[in-house]
């Protein structure tokens, strides 16, 4: 896989017009996954609660390249590729499981639970014949590791050295956001996986688009789980790559005609639900935050809506192409109330989710619509041209931020 | 339980994937008594003891809130299903509630045409009698692929 060369420009400098062939070119993609995947960013990997135990294992992506992420003898977490260092082939086969050690099927070479090679089946041949070479070394060869940084029970990933730590990759105000929804030990609840027709970067944006959510997602308008009527606003972390989007209820909104007198579609007058105990939530974090959606760049997504939780994990395939990874959780410590209540509220997530199912195909609406637009361009200009943090949700200063790291990271 | 059981859930399924298949949604939540637990989930998290649904509902009314939301909320394109449904295999009877396997594939449908197969799997009941009716007291839908491509709009 090479760098390549770019061959294709932004038509300016600016933030607000976005090329449609960032999500079609080939060449631009590969790039994408040195520069960004495999550059100096924090890949989301898993759960700390995915890997309990020692041995624990789980295998994922980061970007294209498949990794094994495993708790080691020692209690660390390490990752390292899942390419075993002699053919190249998957080390590991599976999703995930409990090893003692990791054996390539293809001809038995070993690894150790932090990815160093140590076993070569017939190293010293056989009958005193053939085998490896005296002088190779075992050491000097194995899968690339990977760094890897827990926050909060979250499990993150760089192959590059140059990746800051986290804290510092994050920036206070996102930090604080995490810490805010993942307080205590997290008890996993199920875990899907959404394949959607379009670019990655398509979801991304869709996740940061705070202005879209009570406008495409009409159960959110209608119950007054997110509207632009609302409290909140928008954080974006000074290099643009992370953001925080909020919405609190605030009592004005049940008697304001905005999006009626605008006509707005998603605004459903005497829709009401049959069994109200969907949207029956509690204040668990004790601030009247209703709805919380984060992201990490380049493609991690927490989410708190009511008290559905889920972490997504968005892994580019292709130009065209790209898989979500849902894990839905709650908390080790839930009452059966809380658990109850969270399986019920789940249904508003996912690839069914009543506020998440058009997220899955809009990627799918852009790639379509723009198939023939490589040299047009999007427009995101509301809110104005910056990236700063608002006290509104009407901007898209989140995705304009998205699109500043992401020239940084791109050299473009 | 009455004589035949095993014809009567084979008539029922066939009914349940006649509603689904002929966009007779509204039909749907009535062959689940209430309460009743309905939820799709995948092999893995089946295997695994993990609760959560891609669509969950313990009452008749989440059943008819999902179904209201396909008409009046969500958005997506046109689509329909076909549901071929298998022989249903009788694994017991627990205090008059008989329980029962039954293999599904869904072909999926949309509007330019392409069809895709979009799921297989089956279907875990628990069905009992409900004035003089055979009802889904439990539907667990077991994919056997926790992939769905683009969305799930239409239950399975």
């Amino acid at each position: 896989m090479s760098d390549g060369q770019l061959t294709r420009a932004w038509p300016d400098d600016g933030l607000t017009r976005v090329p449609y062939w960032l999500y079609q070119d080939e060449t631009n993609y590969r790039a994408e996954l040195r520069r960004i995947f495999e550059g100096p960013t924090w890949s989301f990997v898993c759960l700390e609660a995915d890997l309990p135990q020692p041995g624990d294992f789980r295998t994922t992506f980061v970007g294209e390249m498949p990794v094994i992420v495993v708790r080691a003898a020692d209690g660390a977490i390490r990752a390292f590729e899942n390419r075993c260092a002699h053919r190249g082939a998957l080390i590991s086969l599976d999703d995930g499981g409990t090893a003692k050690h990791f054996q390539c099927v293809y001809h038995a070479w070993t690894y150790d639970l932090e990815g160093n090679l140590t076993g070569i089946a017939f190293e010293k041949g056989s009958n005193g014949r053939g085998g490896m070479p005296s002088s190779f070394s075992k050491g000097a060869h194995g899968p690339r590791k990977l760094r890897t940084t827990t926050l909060r029970g979250l499990v993150f990933a760089s192959l590059c050295a140059e990746a800051p730590a986290m804290e510092d990759y994050l920036g206070p105000e996102i930090l604080g956001r995490i810490n805010r929804v993942l307080r205590k030990p997290i008890q996993v609840l199920g875990r899907f996986v959404q394949v959607l027709p379009n670019n990655w970067k398509l979801y991304v944006e869709n996740v940061k688009d705070t202005y879209h959510a009570s406008l495409l997602h009409a159960f959110f308008g209608t119950f007054r789980i997110t509207r632009l009527t609302q409290g909140g606003g928008v954080l974006v972390s000074p290099d643009g790559g992370h953001h925080t989007s909020y919405t609190i209820d605030r009592a004005d909104d049940r008697t304001s005609a905005a999006y009626r007198e605008q006509g707005i579609r998603s605004e459903r007058v005497g829709y009401r639900l049959a069994d109200p105990r969907l949207l029956e939530s509690v204040d668990e974090f004790g601030d009247g935050i209703q709805l919380q959606i984060l992201t990490v760049f380049p493609g991690f997504v927490l989410q708190q809506i009511q008290n559905c939780l889920a972490v997504r994990q968005v892994l580019p395939k292709g130009p065209e192409s790209m898989e979500l990874h849902w894990t839905y959780f709650g908390f080790a410590d839930d009452a059966p109330e809380m658990h109850a209540r969270r399986l019920r509220q789940l249904n508003l997530v996912g690839p069914a989710g009543y506020v998440s199912m058009e997220d899955g195909c809009v990627g799918g609406f852009v790639r379509r619509g723009a198939a023939a637009a490589a040299d047009e361009v999007s427009v995101v200009n509301m809110g104005g041209e910056g990236t700063e943090s608002a006290e509104t949700r009407a901007t898209e200063a989140s995705v304009r931020g998205f699109w500043k790291a992401y020239r940084r990271y791109m050299d473009q | 339980m009455t004589a035949d059981p095993s014809a009567r859930l084979t008539r029922l399924n066939a009914e349940y994937a006649r509603a689904l298949d002929d966009d007779r949604l509204e039909d749907w939540p009535a062959f689940f008594t209430d309460p009743c637990l309905y939820s799709i989930t995948s092999v893995d998290n089946h295997r695994q003891g993990l609760p959560a649904g891609l669509m969950y509902a313990d009452s008749r009314g989440m059943l008819q809130d999902r179904v209201a939301a396909l008409r009046e909320a969500n958005i997506y394109e046109r689509q329909s299903y076909r549901h071929l449904v298998g022989l249903p295999a009788i694994l017991g009877d627990k205090d008059g509630t008989l329980l029962a396997e039954t293999p599904f594939l869904v072909v999926r449908i949309m509007r330019d045409g392409r069809m895709d197969l979009f799921a297989t799997g089956r279907y875990l009941d628990h069905v009992m009698e409900d004035s003089g009716d055979f009802k889904l007291r439990e539907r667990i839908v077991v994919c056997d692929s926790n992939r769905i491509d683009t969305l799930l709009a239409i239950p399975l």
